[in-house]
């Protein structure tokens, strides 16, 4: 398969404000080559990342989410980090359960210098998935109920009319 | 007589723990039964489908429906109901979020057919039966209602009116929902009956938000009868999960599974269950967070419990990618569709 042809994944960037965002810049910058998979998104540390924006990225079309964050012991509000390590562990196994490749979400360090091993994770990240193919969620629950809907619901007139 | 509002109730897939709840009401069911008229009610009242559907739109004015939709006889009730009630609500967990019926979206239809039809150790099967939505017998043909592969929530299917979570409600909380339809003095539409505060709020167990090493399962330790269970290292949902049954299972030594679910603007249960336990956790490192990790099993279990339908991603994923479902054998399909 050429290059071209090849399955463009669509990766939903979870990077800390201080490291990876700046990691990215700098890449940027610097004029490093990494495919345009990446969308990301500026969070303030990798301490604010709920796992609800994760489930949401991949309910929403992502094929995969990345979180990047400073280098353990280096988080600027100390303890951001240690949270994300030991929720990530948490959702990794949830999402295992639920069926989803390990592959598919993932979380990795990048200092602000470190805009190559950032250019890096994200051509990594994307030869990974695209070996597993799109993530199409929605199709994991089609319109099952062949239901004929009965009249328009008096619902609204009546319920929320009063 | 003629102006009492009309009330009816109906199950769906419910284990009937929601009605023996209503029951539950004691001599209040009379102030329920003085304040109502009830139309329809198949656990307890002699009444078919027919009667229902042959009612006028809009002729009923509240319906407590309790069950989660898992085959096309619930959605179809549940459409019904939604045409014929001025207000629907959706009456437990199953209901409200898929519950425990739910939790067979941790599987497809077909793996929960091959199981239980044909390989639990209790099953001999060897002629390979297994129900059929169509079968011919000398009366006539049978039909079956088809089972979806997805186990809904109520509102996943027809707009709610209101939410009154619990596995089941308990009398307080129905009491509440009772009192709002009564007077007329009911939450914005959408809305959940009760309240917006946390089952650790209403727990009497002394909370210090320790840290943990490892967690315990029920049968592993005896827990301090006044520490909080989840400082103690014993799952508790209470954290995440909103009040309304007086901490009914910390009380009496057993962690909270969550059955009211969510607090209000909180989607995902799961994921707010799971932010709030990892928090716990006393480990820096990853391979550290595992150890600790290893002594909670089936996490997506817990987290889920009750809330796995009405959740961000609903289910297990079939079929993902480039291994699209070629592994699932079809060999209850016909009971599918
Ligand atoms: S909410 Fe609980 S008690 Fe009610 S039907 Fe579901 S499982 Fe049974
Ligand atoms: S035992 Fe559960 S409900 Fe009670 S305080 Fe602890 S976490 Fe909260
Ligand atoms: S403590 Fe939790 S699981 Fe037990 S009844 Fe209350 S909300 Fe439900
Ligand atoms: S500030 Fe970067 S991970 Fe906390």
């Amino acid at each position: 398969m050429s290059e071209a042809e090849k399955f463009n994944p669509v990766i939903v960037g979870f990077l800390c404000n201080w490291c990876s965002y700046r990691a990215a810049d700098l890449a940027g910058t610097s004029r490093m080559g990494y495919p345009a998979t990446l969308r990301d998104i500026r969070i303030m540390c990798t301490g604010r990342l709920d796992p609800t924006f994760v489930l949401r990225a991949l309910q929403g079309g992502a094929d995969g989410v990345l979180i990047m964050g400073c280098h353990p012991g280096q988080c600027h509000y100390q303890e951001g980090n240690y949270k994300a390590i030991r929720r990530f562990a948490l959702l990794k196994r949830v999402l295992q359960q639920l069926g989803l490749e390990e592959e598919r979400v993932q979380l990795h360090w990048a200092s602000a210098a470190q805009g190559l091993l950032f250019a890096e994770t994200v051509s990594r990240m994307t030869r990974q998935i695209q070996a597993l193919g799109p993530l199409d969620w929605k199709h994991n629950w089609p319109n099952e109920e062949p239901f004929m809907l009965l009249q328009p619901y008096l619902h609204e007139e009546v319920a929320h009319g009063r | 007589m003629a102006d009492k509002p009309k009330l009816a109730l109906y199950w769906a897939s419910s284990c009937g723990g929601c009605e023996i709840a209503v029951l539950g009401l004691h001599e209040k069911i009379l102030d329920v039964a003085a304040a109502f008229d009830i139309v329809f009610w198949p656990c307890v009242i002699d009444i078919k489908y027919a009667d229902v559907e042959a009612m006028a739109p809009g002729s009923i004015d509240v319906c407590l429906f309790n069950g989660a939709i898992r085959n096309d006889e619930n959605a179809r009730m549940a459409h019904i109901l939604r045409e014929k009630s001025k207000v629907l609500i959706a009456f437990g967990a199953c209901a409200c979020g898929g519950a425990i019926p739910g939790l067979a979206n941790f599987s497809s239809r077909e793996e929960m057919f091959e199981w239980i039809y044909f390989q639990s150790p209790t099953t001999e099967n060897a002629a390979r039966v297994f129900p059929q939505r169509h079968t011919r017998v000398d009366e006539g043909e049978l039909e079956l209602p088809a089972f979806w592969n997805t186990v809904k929530s109520l509102s996943q299917v027809v707009p709610v009116d209101y939410y009154l979570p619990g596995c089941p409600p308990e009398v307080q909380s129905i009491e509440l929902a009772v009192q709002a339809l009564v007077t007329g003095e009911l939450p914005p539409s959408g809305a959940v009956i009760g309240l917006n505060i946390a089952v650790c709020d209403e727990c009497p167990r002394e909370r210090k938000d320790k840290k943990i090493k490892r967690f315990y399962r029920p049968q592993e330790i005896i827990p301090n009868p006044d520490e909080c269970l989840l400082d103690q290292g014993l799952y508790c949902a209470g954290v995440a999960t909103r009040a309304g049954c007086n901490a009914r299972c910390p009380q009496v030594g057993i962690g909270c599974r969550g059955c009211y679910g969510p607090l209000d603007g909180v989607y995902d249960h799961g994921a707010r269950l799971l932010s709030a336990i990892a928090s716990i956790i006393d480990a820096d490192t990853a391979e550290d967070v595992e150890a600790v990790l290893e002594t909670l099993p089936d996490p997506a279990g817990y987290f889920y419990r009750y809330y796995l339908p009405q959740s961000l991603l609903r289910r297990k994923a079939r079929e993902n990618g480039q291994k699209k479902s070629a592994a699932e054998k079809k060999p209850a399909a016909a009971v599918a569709d």
